[in-house]
Formats: C-alpha cells, sequence, structure tokens
C-alpha cells in the first residue's frame, strides 16, 4: 500500500479531486481566485452550454479539428509511406519528417508567427509569394477572419507532424512483406494493395493517432495564445474551447465558477468524442494475434 | 542507424534475420532508373517544405537587426549578435535552468512513483486494489484543461506559486507511466518473483536488483516522456508565474515575444535558443523516443 501511495495522492489531488471540485464549482458564480461563490444549480451548465460566447468556442474547436486531425493523418501516413521504401539515404528523410517532434508549442507558433506576420514576418517580404498571395501581406492570414483559424490548424499540422511519422512508420514497419508480395504475385496493385494490406494493418495504429489527434485538437491553447490571441476580434475566430477558459482576453476570466463548468463541460465534449471514434472505428480495427 | 529516427525496436539483436528481410525488401521494393530518381526528387521537395519553417527561423536568428527586413530567405549576412542578446535581454540563461530543474523533479518523481505503483499492482495483493486500479484508469480521461482551475487555486492556497515545485507538483504521477510499468512487470515470469522470495529477498530488494534492471530500456521511455512534457508544458507554468525570473523556457518566450513584436529576428533567436536542448536530446534518445511513443498504440 506504502508503494501506492505517491502515485494515488498527486494523482488524488491534482486529477480526481479536482475534476470533482471543478464539477461543484461549475454550478457556482464565484470571484477569480474561487472564492465569494454563490451557488446558481446545475442549471448553469446548460446555460453556459447555450451562451453564444461558449457557442462559438465549441464551432471553432470543431472546425479546427475538422481541419487539422484529417490533415495531421492524410500527411502522417503520406510521409510514412513515402520514406518506407528502400532506397539509399532514406534515413536522412526519415530524421527530416521526425525532426518537428522536436518543437514544442511555443517554438513551433513562434516560428509560424514570424512565417505569417503581415508586415515583418518572412513570407510578407518574399516579392514574388507577395505578389502571388497579396493577402499574406494586407490583411494578413492570421488576422483575417476568413484565413486564421486554418492557418492555427496549419502550424498545429506541422507541429505533430513529426509524432505522426514516427508512429506509422513504427506501424508500417510491423506490416510483414511477405504479404505484399503474395498480394503482388496475386495481380494487386498499389492500390489494392494499400487498401486492402496497409490500411488494415495500420488499424490500431491509426485509431490511436486519430484519438490522440482529435484530443489534442480541442486542447488547442499554445497555439493560439501566441498566433492571434484568441481573434481577429470580434468575431472571435480561434476561440477554441481551452482559449475561452484560460485565455487572457476571455469574458470569463474573472469568474473562476464559471471557468470550471467550461472546463467540465470541455471534458464531457471530449468523452464523447473518444468513445464514439472507439466505438464506431474500433468495432472494425483489427487487432492481430 | 543514427539518423533513422523510426527502425524497429524489437528485433534490434536479430541481425541475420534483419539482414535478410533488408535484401528482401531491396528485391521487392528497389526503384531502378527514373523511378528512382523521381522518388528522390519527391522526398527531397518534401523535406524542403517541412523544413521551411525551421529553415526560416534559422537564417533570421543569424542576421543582424538593419538587415533583417530584407530578402528573408537568403542568408546571410551572419551575426551572432542576436542570439546573444536574447541569451541576456531575454533571461534565457536563467529560463533554461528552471526548465530544467522543473524537468528533472518532474522526471525522477514519474519514474519513481510509477515503478512503485506499477509493482503494487503487479505483484501485490491488497483490498481495494481494483478500486484503486479502475480509479488510476479514469485519471487517464480527464484532460489537464479540466484540472488546471482548481489546481490554481490548489498550489497558489499552497504559498507555491512562483516556485519550482509549484511548477512541478501537479506532474509528478502519471497514471500512462503506472500502466505502461505494470505492464512490463506483468510480463516476468511468476518463477522469478518466487525465486527471490525464497532466497529471502524482499519487495524493496527484489524491485532494485531484479526488476529495474530488467526493465531499464521502458525505464529509459518513460524518463524522456516525463523529461519531454514538462519541458514542453505551456499553460500550467503561464497560469501559476507571475514573476519574470521563475518563468520557463516555454513561458519565457512567450514574454520575449509580447515585448518585442517588432523585433522578429530577436524572437527567432530565442526560439533557436529553447529548441535546440531539445533537438539534441531526441537525438541522443530516439531509440526511447519511438519505444514510448508506440508503447501507447500497442492493443489500443
Amino acid at each position: 500500500m506504502a508503494m501506492l501511495a505517491p502515485s494515488a495522492i498527486i494523482l488524488g489531488v491534482f486529477v480526481l479531486y479536482p475534476l470533482g471540485r471543478a464539477v461543484w464549482l461549475g454550478q457556482q458564480r464565484c470571484d477569480n481566485f474561487g472564492n465569494n461563490c454563490q451557488s446558481q444549480g446545475f442549471g448553469q451548465y446548460l446555460d453556459i452550454f447555450r451562451s453564444t460566447e461558449f457557442q462559438n468556442a465549441l464551432l471553432v474547436t470543431f472546425k479546427f479539428a475538422l481541419i487539422s486531425v484529417p490533415l495531421g493523418l492524410l500527411l502522417g501516413v503520406g510521409l510514412a509511406m513515402l520514406a518506407d521504401k528502400y532506397l539509399r539515404g532514406v534515413g536522412v528523410f526519415r530524421a527530416v519528417f521526425s525532426s518537428t517532434v522536436a518543437t514544442s508549442v511555443a517554438v513551433a507558433s513562434l516560428m509560424w508567427l514570424y512565417l505569417l506576420q503581415p508586415s515583418i514576418g518572412a513570407l510578407a517580404n518574399v516579392s514574388w509569394f507577395n505578389s502571388l498571395f497579396p493577402s499574406v501581406k494586407d490583411p494578413g492570414w492570421l488576422q483575417d477572419p476568413g484565413t486564421a483559424l486554418t492557418a492555427v490548424a496549419l502550424s498545429s499540422v506541422w507541429a505533430g507532424l513529426g509524432f505522426t511519422f514516427i508512429l506509422v512508420t513504427a506501424g508500417l514497419q510491423s506490416v510483414p512483406r511477405d504479404l505484399y508480395e503474395a498480394a503482388a504475385v496475386d495481380g494487386a496493385g498499389n492500390v489494392r494493395r494499400f487498401w486492402s494490406i496497409t490500411v488494415p494493418m495500420l488499424g490500431p495504429t491509426l485509431l490511436f493517432v486519430l484519438i490522440v489527434l482529435t484530443t489534442r485538437a480541442f486542447q488547442t491553447y499554445g497555439e493560439v495564445d501566441l498566433l492571434t490571441g484568441g481573434g481577429p476580434q470580434p468575431q472571435d475566430s480561434t476561440t477554441t474551447i481551452t482559449y475561452f477558459v484560460y485565455g487572457q482576453n476571455s469574458p470569463i476570466s474573472n469568474d473562476a465558477g464559471l471557468q470550471a463548468g467550461a472546463a467540465v463541460l470541455l471534458f464531457l465534449v471530449l468523452l464523447v468524442l473518444s468513445a464514439l471514434q472507439l466505438r464506431g472505428i474500433g468495432r472494425r480495427v483489427h487487432y492481430g494475434n | 542507424m543514427a539518423t533513422d529516427l523510426a527502425t524497429r525496436t524489437s528485433t534490434d539483436d536479430d541481425a541475420p534475420a534483419l539482414m535478410r528481410e533488408a535484401s528482401r525488401r531491396r528485391s521487392f521494393d528497389e526503384a531502378t532508373g527514373w523511378r528512382r530518381v523521381g522518388r528522390y526528387t519527391l522526398l527531397a521537395v518534401v523535406s524542403f517544405i517541412v523544413l521551411f519553417p525551421i529553415y526560416t527561423t534559422i537564417v533570421a536568428a543569424f542576421k543582424p537587426s538593419d538587415q533583417f527586413f530584407e530578402r528573408p530567405l537568403v542568408p546571410g549576412p551572419y551575426t551572432f549578435e542576436v542570439i546573444k542578446e536574447a541569451w541576456t535581454t531575454g533571461n534565457l540563461d536563467r529560463y533554461l535552468l528552471n526548465s530544467l530543474v522543473v524537468a528533472t523533479i518532474v522526471t525522477v518523481c514519474q519514474v519513481v512513483s510509477a515503478v512503485l505503483a506499477a509493482y503494487a499492482f503487479a505483484f501485490l495483493k491488497f483490498p481495494g486494489r481494483n478500486v484503486f486500479f479502475v480509479l488510476f484508469l479514469a485519471t487517464l480521461l480527464v484532460p489537464l484543461e479540466a484540472t488546471l482551475v482548481v489546481n490554481f487555486d490548489t498550489v497558489d492556497g499552497l504559498g507555491w506559486a512562483n516556485s519550482y515545485v509549484g511548477l512541478a507538483v501537479p506532474f509528478l504521477a502519471t497514471a500512462f507511466g503506472v500502466f505502461l510499468m505494470r505492464q512490463v512487470f506483468m510480463s516476468f515470469p511468476r518463477d522469478l518473483r518466487d525465486a527471490a522470495r525464497i532466497d529471502g529477498v524482499g519487495h524493496l530488494g527484489f524491485l532494485w536488483y531484479i526488476a529495474v534492471p530488467l526493465v531499464r530500456p521502458t525505464l529509459g521511455a518513460l524518463a524522456l516522456f516525463g523529461f519531454l512534457g514538462s519541458w514542453n508544458q505551456y499553460l500550467w507554468p503561464n497560469l501559476i508565474v507571475n514573476q519574470a525570473d521563475m518563468n520557463t523556457v516555454q513561458s519565457g518566450l512567450r514574454v520575449l515575444s509580447r515585448s518585442n513584436l517588432d523585433a522578429p529576428n530577436l524572437v527567432m533567436a530565442g526560439t533557436v535558443i529553447a529548441a535546440v536542448p531539445v533537438a539534441i536530446a531526441l537525438l541522443l534518445f530516439q531509440r526511447q523516443l519511438v519505444r514510448g511513443l508506440t508503447a501507447g498504440a500497442v492493443k489500443g
């Protein structure tokens, strides 16, 4: 029992207790230290959920996930397939494709901030790029409500590429080569081999990556904080749920009760999504031996 | 091998089989002539795109401030001054130290707590074991973001804001680590523990002299992940630190970026300084990285 104590205490005090307390706080209105709370009843969760601010954040987060998850998965698998072929020096390319795993959220976001800033950024000062895409300078992709979320998602996809690449590559290498040879002998072409061998054999890996990428998309905070600050205003085009809870400019940043409530709703949304993915896709995934 | 981040890990010691497999792959996969040229070209183009943000960052970090806005894609003239400036005025030396201290505390505690708890779950019978196990399992479902509102309150209330303890304490144990280690312990033959017991070795002795040496590869992966997770943590330091000298590298970069909006080359220099230690660490420990990443994916 004593061996269990360190983990149990930390997980209890910093994961389970805060979740329980957040559920309780979520039905109260407080000041920003969680003091002077007044109970509003659990109907407050519905009020938060229905509020235009939360609905906007939910929509933004879903859009963000719908851009970043499929794109990240597609590019990760594409890169892994590209580097899985036998070629001299392919290890160098593997290292390149894995490289973004070394960037933290702050590092990756600041790199992209410099790339995309309208007047002092890198792309805005490349004249041929500028004449090709005038909007990179005016108003700037991060400042235009139409493109800001996509730009943030792109930076996030880039940062996650190394992770997906490494996992899919490991998955590809565990596919027995004989399967491909046998299929080739039977006359299956590249496309057929991809859908009939690669995809099913990668099933567990792809499902895992899908769930991790989705969870990460719903937890996006750093990219938004550094690239757009939740803006462009007044549409709050990039205010994700996490940024809505913790962001500096958030309308609820002075009320621990509302923050806790929104955070609990984030937890519930993620729970439902993961369950749906596991049930919907997990059932069709084949776990070998 | 040294540059190959994603080699298989399980059959490393089975050299003849590996070579046989390699030669077979070669005969089946190898492209010749124009196909081969095409493949290299494609790989090179894609590499260029992937590396592009890193390239522009490095170009910017080594350019003098007065020539900075001209031709951002062309490197040179080179200067080391901006890096120096970021190091001193940006306080990055202090922030790197803070991150190192916090990440080391987190890593050591995560590994120790995970090994102990995993041992208890794998080898001991005690009342409530299943209840505890389910509770541990449940913590995996709780996103960090759902707990930090209250954790801020707790840590601040303990007077640990702006301290190493405060930065580290929510992350000192992870259920992921416990499960990873438990999985490995469960694969031990039953006889191993029994033989040790007959020889009069207690739990801690067994753990220290027999179990830990056997699971060292997994421990390495767990340690690397603990370190990276702590080092890359962004939201928590932003919440719990409001005293400039207690920033970690990540929250420090935020400060640097906010206070130098007109000097992106200075910010890029800071970004390079912050990224280099992690890049080196990952090059050194790429095997542990792949093992840790794939450990999560096995059997969903």
